[in-house]
C-alpha cells in the first residue's frame, strides 16, 4: 500500500483514457464446471492489476486465457486493438512469469533469459546488451553463468522475472509470482517486484491468493469468487467499501450483523440487530427501504474496548465479556462475547499498557464502535 | 535396527559375499575356461588362447554376431523412434478418442508371453507374404519384430521421464515465443535424453538377446547369435562359446564402466563449472 497508494496514477477514474487490455465477457467452461463466467474488465497501461480470490475461483484460468494455453468459449479479449483470441500464445506480445517458475533446466541463466530473443531472431551483440541489462536490474549479472539447479529459490524467481521482462511485452502475466518463497523473502520481493514494474513501465497483471500480497502491491485488485468478478476496486476501494459477505470476509477479517432496517436519513440509518441487542447507527443512507433485511459489517481494528469504569464516548456501544485473547507482538486480538452470545474478532494497537489497565480474560468490558466504522455489504 | 544387528555380527557380510558368488561364480568360470586347451568344457589341462584364435576364424559365429549387431541397432534406432511418439502422446496428449485402447495396445507386448508373439508374427508374415509378396523372412522381418516389442520398453521409459518434465516448462518455452515443433526440439526433447538413452540401451539389449521371437521370424541366412550358440549347445558345448561370452563380458563391462565413471564425476565437474 505504502508505493501502490502514493501516486496519483489513477486512469481508469479518465473517462477519455483507453484501456490496454480489454477483457471482454468471457466466459469458460470445463465440462460442466464454469472456470470462468463472463467476465469483463478493462485493464490501462502501467497498472500493477491483482486477480483476487480463492483456489478453484477462475482467476488462474482467466490469466491462462490472457495467455493462449487456454481459449475462451465465449467472449474477446483485447490488446489495444488485436483480438488476442485467435493468436497463438508464441504469437501475444505479452509474457507470462510460471508459479514454478519453469526456468529451462538445461540451460544457464543466461540463455534461458536469451531464450525469447532468440526465438525473435535478434542479432547476437542486441541479445547479449539486452540479457545484461535484465541481469543488472534482477541483481543476479554474477550468476549469468549457473544452471537453474545451482540457484536458490529467491534466485530463481529472478531469473523467471527477468525471462519474462527481457522481450518488453505489452503485459506481463504474472502467476502467484511470490507463493514459492518463505515470509521474509516474500515480503522484500513484494516491494522489489513493484520498484522494478515502475522501472520497466510495463502493465502487470498478477494472480494471486493472498489478499495481503494484493494490497501491498496492486493499483487495482479484482476479487472472483466461483468464476464471476465480484468487486473491482482500489485496494482501500476494497478493505473500507467491500460490496457483499464474500470480500468483506475474504480481504481481512470482519464481524457481520444483520437486521432490518428501522430509520434511514440522508447521513445516518439505523439497523435493529438483536444479535447486537439493540440498534446500530450507520453514518450514511441506505439505498433500502425500510424494514428491508441489511447486513453490516466492522472491521476489527475499527472496535473499541475500554474498561467497565473508563469514559467511553462511541456512539453504538454495547458491554461484551472478554473469552480469548491473543498478543501478537505488535498488536492483540480479543474474541469477546456478547449478550446475544454472537462472538465478535477486536484487534487494538499494543500501546504498552500498565498492566492494570490490559483487558483479562473472563473480564466484563465496554465495547462500542463510530457509526463511521460500519458498512453496508450486499448479503 | 535388523540392519545394524546383522551388520554387527558380521551376517550382512556373509551374505553378501553369498550372493555375488551365486551371481558372479558361473561368469568367472567361463571367463577361466576361456582359456582351456582341453576339447571338453568342463576338464581344465592347461591354459591356452586357442580357442580365441578358433573364434576368429569360426566365420560361422563371426557372422552371426555381426546380424545380431545390425539387427540391434536398426531395431534400437526404430523402437526409439516409435517409442518415444507413443510415450509422448501418452504423456502430453491426454484426452482423445481411444486413448486406453491405444496405450493398452503400446504396452501390450510387455506382457504378452513371447512365443505367442513369435507365432502371431510368424503368421503374421507369411500371410503378408502370400498376399504383397513382401516380407521375405531374413533380417528385416527380425528387425520389424524386435522393434515391435521393444517400443512398448521404450515408451515407458520416455513416458516416465516426460511425467517428471513439468509441462509449464514447454508452456513458458512457447510463451516466449517458440513454435511448438521448436518447443519440441529446443525443450522437451534435450530433458528427455536421459531416458532416450536409456530406452536405446535397454531396446538394443533386448535385441542382442532375443531368441524365441527371433527363431520364428528368421529366414535362411539370417541367423543370430543367440541362435548359432543355441545350436551349438544342443550339438554338445564348444569352448570356442566361452571366449565368445568373455569376449562379450569385456565389452558389456567396459560399458558400463564408462557410464559409471560418468555419471560418478559428472557432479564434480558441474560444481566445478
Amino acid at each position: 500500500m505504502l508505493i501502490a497508494s502514493n501516486d496519483r496514477f489513477q486512469p481508469w477514474l479518465d473517462p477519455t483514457a483507453t484501456p490496454q487490455l480489454r477483457i471482454e465477457n468471457v466466459v469458460k467452461t470445463f465440462d460442466d464446471f464454469t472456470a470462468v463466467d463472463d467476465v469483463s474488465l478493462n485493464i490501462y497501461r502501467g497498472e500493477f492489476f491483482s486477480l483476487l480470490g480463492g483456489s478453484g475461483c477462475g482467476k488462474t484460468t482467466l490469466l491462462r486465457m490472457m495467455a493462449g494455453f487456454a481459449t475462451p468459449d465465449k467472449g474477446r479479449i483485447f490488446i489495444e486493438d488485436t483480438d488476442l483470441v485467435p493468436l497463438p500464445p508464441y504469437e501475444r506480445p505479452l509474457n507470462m512469469m510460471f508459479q514454478s517458475y519453469a526456468l529451462f533446466p538445461h540451460m544457464t541463466v543466461e540463455k534461458n533469459i536469451a531464450f525469447g530473443l532468440k526465438r525473435d531472431g535478434m542479432p547476437k551483440d542486441e541479445i547479449a546488451e539486452r540479457v545484461a541489462k535484465v541481469l543488472d536490474l534482477v541483481q543476479l549479472s554474477q550468476f549469468a553463468a549457473r544452471k537453474p539447479s545451482q540457484l536458490s529459490g529467491g534466485q530463481r524467481q529472478r531469473v523467471a522475472l527477468a525471462r519474462s521482462l527481457v522481450k518488453r511485452p505489452k503485459v506481463l502475466l504474472l502467476d502467484e509470482p511470490l507463493s514459492a518463497l518463505d515470509k521474509k523473502l516474500r515480503e522484500a520481493t513484494q516491494y522489489e517486484l513493484v520498484t522494478i514494474q515502475q522501472q520497466v513501465g510495463i502493465t502487470f497483471i498478477m494472480v494471486t491468493h493472498d489478499q495481503e500480497e494484493a494490497m501491498t502491491m496492486s493499483t487495482r485488485i479484482a476479487v472472483m469468487d466461483k468464476g464471476k468478478l465480484v468487486q473491482l476496486g482500489t485496494p482501500a476501494e476494497i478493505y473500507e467499501y467491500p460490496q457483499n459477505r464474500f470480500v468483506a470476509g475474504f480481504i481481512g477479517s470482519v464481524n457481520m450483523f444483520d437486521g432490518p432496517l428501522r430509520e434511514n436519513h440522508a447521513d445516518y440509518a439505523v439497523v435493529d440487530c438483536p444479535a447486537w441487542g439493540g440498534p446500530i447507527e450507520v453514518g450514511r443512507g441506505i439505498g433500502y427501504g425500510l424494514g428491508h433485511l441489511t447486513t453490516l459489517a466492522v472491521r476489527p481494528e475499527k472496535i473499541q474496548l475500554a474498561k467497565l469504569d473508563q469514559p467511553f464516548a462511541p456512539v453504538n456501544r454495547a458491554t461484551a465479556r472478554v473469552k480469548d485473547m491473543a498478543y501478537l507482538g505488535n498488536s492483540y486480538v480479543y474474541h469477546v462475547v456478547l449478550e446475544s452470545g454472537q462472538v465478535l474478532k477486536v484487534t487494538t494497537p499494543n500501546m504498552g499498557l500498565a498492566p492494570e489497565q490490559q483487558m483479562r480474560r473472563d473480564e466484563e468490558v465496554q465495547i462500542g464502535w463510530d457509526p463511521s466504522a460500519c458498512i453496508v455489504v450486499e448479503p | 535396527m535388523i540392519g545394524k544387528a546383522l551388520q554387527g555380527r558380521g551376517v550382512l557380510r556373509v551374505m553378501m559375499v553369498l550372493v555375488m558368488v551365486f551371481l558372479y561364480a558361473p561368469i568367472v568360470s567361463i571367463v577361466v575356461y576361456s582359456f582351456n586347451e582341453s576339447q571338453l568344457v568342463t576338464v581344465w589341462s592347461h591354459f591356452s588362447t586357442k580357442w580365441y584364435v578358433a573364434l576368429l576364424h569360426d566365420d560361422q559365429i563371426l557372422d552371426a554376431a555381426r546380424i545380431s549387431l545390425e539387427v540391434a541397432l536398426s531395431a534400437a534406432s526404430g523402437s526409439l523412434v516409435m517409442g518415444t511418439l507413443a510415450g509422448y502422446i501418452l504423456t502430453r496428449f491426454t484426452r482423445f478418442k481411444g486413448r486406453t485402447l491405444f496405450s493398452g495396445m503400446v504396452m501390450a507386448p510387455l506382457v504378452m508371453p513371447e512365443i505367442i508373439m513369435g507365432i502371431s508374427l510368424l503368421l503374421l508374415f507369411v500371410g503378408m507374404e502370400q498376399i504383397f509378396g513382401w516380407p521375405e523372412r531374413d533380417l528385416q522381418t527380425i528387425v520389424i519384430a524386435h522393434i515391435t516389442f521393444s517400443t512398448a520398453f521404450v515408451a515407458v521409459v520416455v513416458q516416465s521421464r516426460l511425467r517428471d518434465i513439468d509441462v509449464s516448462v514447454e508452456e513458458a518455452a512457447m510463451d516466449l515465443g517458440a513454435r511448438p515443433v521448436d518447443v519440441f526440439f529446443l525443450v522437451t526433447l534435450p530433458l528427455m535424453v536421459p531416458a532416450l538413452v536409456s530406452g536405446w540401451l535397454l531396446a538394443f539389449s533386448l535385441s542382442l538377446d532375443d531368441l524365441v521371437i527371433t527363431a520364428f521370424v528368421s529366414g535362411p541366412g539370417s541367423t543370430t547369435l543367440p541362435m548359432v550358440i543355441f545350436s551349438k549347445v544342443r550339438l554338445g558345448l564348444n569352448p570356442e562359446i566361452n571366449a565368445l561370452a568373455t569376449l562379450i563380458i569385456l565389452l558389456v563391462g567396459l560399458a558400463s564402466g564408462i557410464g559409471a565413471f560418468k555419471t560418478a564425476f559428472k557432479p564434480a565437474a558441474k560444481a566445478a563449472g
